[in-house]
């Protein structure tokens, strides 16, 4: 049991931490661009789902990572458009669609990997890039910097997200629309083209945490790739009070646990390793129940606005 | 001088036409859902009549398909029927897989313990544990939104995969076939359980179970139940309006919770008609999906227990269709996934329409009423 807790392993196990948060980072940030301005998209699972795949199959077939990157990104954007077009043009119920949407995306990467790929391959992903100087302080360099650039990416999306929920007009608005849509409504916001913008922005992001997934840290693709994770992803968003910095605390902690019971795994520790898998989902149904405010949550949040109602 | 109440109002006779549209909008969804398939068909060079036609002739063209589609109605309506009951009381069951996961588990654990047990009487507890089982899976996401507030949908998704894991994990543990550890394939299924607890067959040489008849009459129960009992009623109050269920002195949360665990314990008998009534043993991948496209077939069904029974058939033929289609066509049955969701999209997408015409009918009755007063 000693060797558990060596120095080697506990960098292995911190490093892992990194890399594995990287698609909840995009997702969750992505999706809380959608919450707060009040749609809740529950179909970020479906949308990492096409975007991994359309990251795979494009550096497949090209050779190239950031095309795939870029397609992934742009399907992210088509299905965060159907999401809006569904949820804020029609208004229909935010749950449902987003089953709806998470059980289209399901199957249609299934189906396309089927028929265009068929069986498991593997390519050479996203490289690790030993940051200069950073990289080669003793462990710490070690655990932070020696990662392939999405997963950079995604730390870089938290103080970005950040600044732009709290600094710009655009925070502003998509907060206000959230919060109070009548009112922002009266002030001359145009609600619909704030949520589309939001729903859209989270595809996107959604996109490339699956791209994250099948292009830099998997390098692999089939089907249903993500397991589940686009929900986990939403779980983060309540998580961390719809702030950056809450969700990317939310995301560590959860990849940790996770890369913990991964290298109980590999290291063959049996019996524990059972309960260690189901660890991480206990331990995110135990911090929803304890960090539930409701008084933070956007006020408007799964609420279809039409004009004339209050 | 204020309006007296002579006599309760009397309960308005079916208006076929409201049923008409309202059955009119999903079918037009499928319809607009087959025509995207179409396309999409073409696009995978396949012939989209030829695919078609072996869809429809696979489930619905003689008596095997037609009793495998019954066979995969079965979990869909009880699992759809549990998304009623929750989403009457205005929740969100997302955890009918974990559900089934565990009610499977139980139930397999229950009759392969007590497998001295006669027939008339492990049948019955068998499923009882199932049903129990499923119901504290329901119950837990119910109870934290009901005391502290947790939202059921991740909660539930959070269930699914603890059950998930746990249903990995006895497999290949203390629930694996003793065979399999003997001859050391290792195969990760329970044994096989004893025979007086399989569902008669309804039909012989098929798999239809009398697991099908069941669900068919726990469909009228539910409907009994949310429509002539208080407890259903307070919980379609809830989903209502809670703020006027709250003045009445309901506990908006207490019914929530309830209507949680009871969609839980459906879906947990789900899990034990296809383990008890259809493959006999436990298996990895039990659920086959049924947890989500069970929500489908009740959103489908208009959200009522007896609309979920056209529409679970609907697609449990669906789905034998699409494989039916995947041996005859070469195109793979996900296609069949992938129009599942445009369905739900379709039909969420169309409820705006319907919501209008409804609040358009509310204001022209009341007019009329005024009129004829």
């Amino acid at each position: 049991m000693s060797d558990i807790f060596s120095l080697p392993v506990v960098i292995g196990i911190l490093t892992s931490a990194i890399r594995l948060a990287t698609p909840y980072l995009y997702a969750a940030i992505g999706e809380a661009f959608a919450q707060t301005s009040g749609v809740v998209n529950l179909g970020v699972d479906g949308i990492m789902l096409v975007g991994a795949y359309s990251a795979f199959f494009v550096a497949l077939n090209t050779g190239n990572l950031w095309l795939g990157m870029l397609a992934a990104m742009v399907v992210g954007l088509l299905m965060g458009l159907l999401m809006s077009l569904i949820s804020v043009t029609l208004k229909a119920e935010q749950g449902i669609s987003g089953i709806g949407l998470h059980l289209f995306g399901l199957g249609l990467s299934s189906l396309l990997f089927k028929v265009t790929i068929g069986t498991v391959k593997t390519i050479v992903g996203f490289q690790p890039v030993k940051l200069p100087l950073l990289g080669d302080i003793p462990i710490i360099g070690e655990i932070f910097f020696q990662h392939s650039l999405p997963v950079y990416g995604a730390f870089l999306l938290v103080p970005l997200a950040w600044w732009v929920m709290e600094k710009t007009t655009w925070g502003l608005k998509i907060k206000s629309v959230g919060q109070n849509p009548a009112a922002a409504d009266s002030l001359g916001v145009s609600v619909n083209r704030v949520r589309y913008f939001s729903v859209c922005l989270g595809g996107v992001l959604a996109g490339v945490a699956g791209a994250s997934l099948s292009i830099a840290l998997l390098n692999l693709f089939q089907e249903n790739l993500t397991a589940g994770q686009g929900f986990i992803a939403v779980a983060l968003v309540y998580f961390g009070g719809w702030k950056p910095l809450g969700i990317m605390a939310g995301a560590l902690l959860f990849s940790t646990v996770n890369a913990f019971q991964l290298w109980m795994q590999v290291l063959g520790v049996k019996i524990p390793s059972d309960i260690a898998v189901m660890l991480p989902y206990l331990l995110t149904i135990a911090a929803l129940a304890v960090t539930v405010n409701r008084a933070r949550q956007p006020a408007a949040l799964n609420k279809p606005f039409e004009r004339g109602e209050s | 001088m204020a309006p007296r109440i002579s006599r309760l109002p009397r309960r308005p006779a079916l208006d076929w036409k409201d049923i008409g549209f309202r059955a009119l909008l999903p079918a037009l969804a499928v319809l607009a859902a087959l025509l995207i398939g179409a396309v999409m068909l073409v696009l995978l060079k396949a012939n989209p009549f030829a695919a078609y036609a072996a869809m429809i002739g696979g489930a619905l063209g003689d008596v095997s398909g037609l009793t495998q589609s019954l066979v995969k109605a079965t979990p869909l309506l009880l699992v759809g029927l549990g998304i009623v009951i929750a989403f009457r009381a205005s929740v969100i069951n997302i955890g009918g897989e974990g559900q089934i996961i565990v009610g499977a588990l139980m139930s397999t654990w229950f009759s392969l313990t007590f497998r001295d047990w006669p027939g008339w009487l492990l049948i019955p507890a068998t499923m009882l544990s199932g049903f129990v089982a499923g119901a504290v899976w329901g119950f837990i996401p119910g109870i934290l939104k009901a005391r502290l507030g947790v939202n059921e949908i991740l909660s539930t998704v959070m269930m699914n995969a603890i059950g998930l894991q746990l249903m990995n994990s006895l497999l290949r543990g203390p629930l694996m076939d003793p065979e399999a550890v003997a001859n050391r394939t290792f195969l990760a299924q329970s044994a096989r359980l004893p025979e007086q607890v399989w569902l008669p067959r309804l039909v012989p040489q098929t798999l239809l179970h009398s697991g099908a008849l069941i669900a068919l009459v726990l469909a009228v129960l539910a409907y009994v139940f949310l429509w002539r009992t208080t407890i259903g009623y307070r919980i379609r109050a809830v989903g209502l309006n809670p703020d006027a269920s709250r003045y009445a002195g309901i506990r908006v949360p207490i019914y929530q919770a309830l209507a949680l665990t009871l969609a839980g314990g459906f879906a947990g008998l789900a899990g034990v008609v296809e383990v008890i009534g259809v493959h006999h043993r436990l298996l990895e991948g039990i659920t086959s999906g049924y947890g989500f496209s069970g929500i489908v077939a009740a959103l489908f069904g208009s959200l009522h227990p007896i609309g979920a029974i056209p529409a679970s058939f609907l697609f449990g033929s669906l789905l034998v269709g699409a494989d039916k289609m995947q041996r005859a066509v070469q195109v793979p049955s996900a296609l069949v996934d992938t129009l599942l969701g445009i369905v739900v999209l379709f039909v969420v997408g169309s409820s705006l329409w319907s919501r209008r015409r409804a609040a358009r009918r509310v204001s022209v009755t009341a007019e009329s009423e005024e009129a004829g007063a």
